[in-house]
């Protein structure tokens, strides 16, 4: 059987060959312990990591010591949040954040809340972003900490953080960005914009899965209180032997990110948008999200009258991800389409392609070619296509629930 | 989800798609479900002058396992009579499609269906009062 198509590159990346290569040689020949003083084993482990750790800096603009290494985005997040927040609790338990982050970050605030800190979770506006107005309302005077991500995963819109950290800074709010979906896609200035915590993810940048990073601002200082205790690596932040050969691999990729990100985002837009004019030959399809403020190789459409999980058997040829999480048992449709406004049906029939750097255009036009075809085929199946097209109010329909 | 190989097929081909005129006097029509949850079905059936269903079609909206549910039914209503028609049982369809438990709904949505149709086909068989 032929692989399917990969179109979901805002899931996981492949690593991309020039990184691999270079991550080979600290698994054998140049195994040190970064930790180690007192031979060449270790300087040398060392020396690798901290050259990574300036080529992870160099791409958002930052100084190498406000580089903190992690397990990856979900554990930055957790250390970011939590660890802001308990360092600080003493000036005040509110916390604010958006209903539309990744989990990583949202059960990070529900366990806060068992801690005895109190989180506003404010809705986006219908095309995925931030109301600044509201995000300011909700500020209160034991306000700590806000967390709003750079880009969303699923419809790849981008907050305005230059803006939403201004706030902030006024406020005396400390502001953390989840750019898991961000690096090589859109450019981080850390030195200009007023950003004090980012979290960061080498897997969805060409990098290798298990690794990530912790921006913590130096000026000013931003506190945080440490989640895992042990041999006080990474400054007291973050204990733990380093993992050399994926800290090597992290930085290469970002430092491809920091060369390539025009041309690779350049590509990224022409398939995209090749894809949506392809897709845009079926009536009622809806992109989800703001098409305008959004990283070039993501787009997320529902298609209406057809129901989620027949959709997904129909793309057994490519391999995206979809708004119905009838993977698992739950037939739950995605939080963040429900927050858009998006009813059941629609959020249920949305699909999210994320094309990278080893999509061909070939692949977006067999994509197109399997999307039009099996979704005009199960139109064809459908009743509520059948009165949609005979006039009828689908939503004026009296359903016989069951 | 992994599916039945009878799934798959019902799916990949299904059978008897389609409507027939709901206003002739011999067409039963059954729609039930709800978008909201997920699935909807229409089956129309064809009851000939011996009362013996002729042909059945249907649409579904739904997940692979509704969609064949009613294809499955509409071959299955075919040169039945209509108490024989409502014989057919919701366990029936899943032991047939070997529906796993959490796809049973699927199976009782179509045995609605056959049922809704019939109902109505015996409806406007009676003389307008």
């Amino acid at each position: 059987m032929t692989k399917p198509i990969y179109l979901d590159y805002s899931a996981t990346t492949p690593v991309d060959p020039r990184v691999a290569k270079k991550m080979v040689p600290f698994l054998f020949e140049r195994f040190g312990n970064p930790a180690s003083r007192s031979h060449s084993y270790g300087w040398d482990a060392e020396e690798a990591v901290e050259l990574a750790r300036e080529q992870v800096a160099q791409l958002v603009n930052a100084d190498p010591k406000e580089i903190v290494w992690t397990s990856g985005a979900t554990e930055s997040n957790n250390l970011a949040i939590a660890g802001a927040a308990r360092f600080h609790k003493a000036r005040g338990r509110h916390l604010i954040t958006m209903t539309t982050e990744h989990k990583a970050v949202l059960d990070t605030m529900r366990n806060l809340e068992r801690e005895g800190f109190t989180v506003s979770y404010l809705a986006p506006k219908p095309d995925g972003l931030l109301d600044l107005d509201a995000f300011a309302a909700a500020i209160r005077p034991d306000t700590i900490l806000a967390s709003v991500m750079h880009v969303n995963n699923e419809i790849g819109v981008i907050q305005d953080i230059a803006r939403i950290g201004a706030i902030c800074r006024e406020r005396g709010v400390l502001f953390h960005v989840d750019a898991a979906q961000s690096t090589g896609k859109v450019a981080i200035d850390l030195d200009a914009l007023p950003v004090d915590l980012m979290s960061f993810s080498a897997h969805k940048t060409y990098g290798p899965k298990g690794i990530g990073a912790l921006y913590v601002r130096r000026k000013p200082r931003v506190r945080i209180e440490s989640l895992i205790h042990g041999g006080g690596h990474e400054r007291g932040m973050r204990s733990g032997t380093l993992a050399t050969h994926q800290i090597v691999g992290m930085g290469e990729a970002f430092g491809i990110a920091h060369r390539e990100m025009a041309a690779d985002n350049d590509r990224a837009r022409m398939l995209r948008d090749k894809l949506l004019a392809g897709l845009s030959v079926l009536e009622e399809t809806y992109v989800n999200g703001d098409l305008a403020a959004r990283v070039p190789h993501n787009l997320n459409v529902s298609f209406n009258f057809v129901e989620g999980e027949s959709l997904m058997m129909a793309m057994k040829g490519i391999a995206v991800s979809s708004g119905s999480a009838c993977t698992s048992s739950s037939l739950e449709p995605s939080y963040v389409l429900r927050a858009l406004g998006r009813p059941d049906e629609l959020a249920h029939s949305s699909i999210r392609f994320t094309v990278g750097r080893f999509t061909t255009e070939a692949d977006v036009s067999s994509t197109i070619d399997l999307v039009v075809r099996n979704v005009k085929k199960l139109r064809d199946l459908s009743p509520l296509w059948e009165m949609h097209q005979d006039g009828v109010d689908l939503t004026k329909v009296q359903w016989a629930a069951h | 989800m992994a599916y039945s190989d009878k799934v798959l097929d019902h799916y990949e081909n299904p059978r008897n798609v389609g409507s027939f005129d709901k206003n002739d006097l011999s067409v039963g029509t059954g729609m039930v479900g709800a978008p909201a949850c997920g699935d909807v079905m229409k089956l129309h059936i064809k009851v000939g002058p011996n009362g013996v269903i002729e042909e059945a079609r249907f649409k579904t909206y739904g997940c692979g396992s509704a969609i064949a549910s009613s294809s499955l039914v509409t071959e299955w209503l075919r040169g039945k009579t209509l108490d024989q028609a409502l014989s057919i049982k919701n366990t029936d369809i899943a032991e047939e499609l070997a529906l796993p438990p959490v796809k049973i709904h699927c199976s009782v949505l179509a045995e609605d269906a056959i049922k809704a149709a019939i109902n109505d086909y015996r409806t406007k068989q009676q003389p307008a009062a």
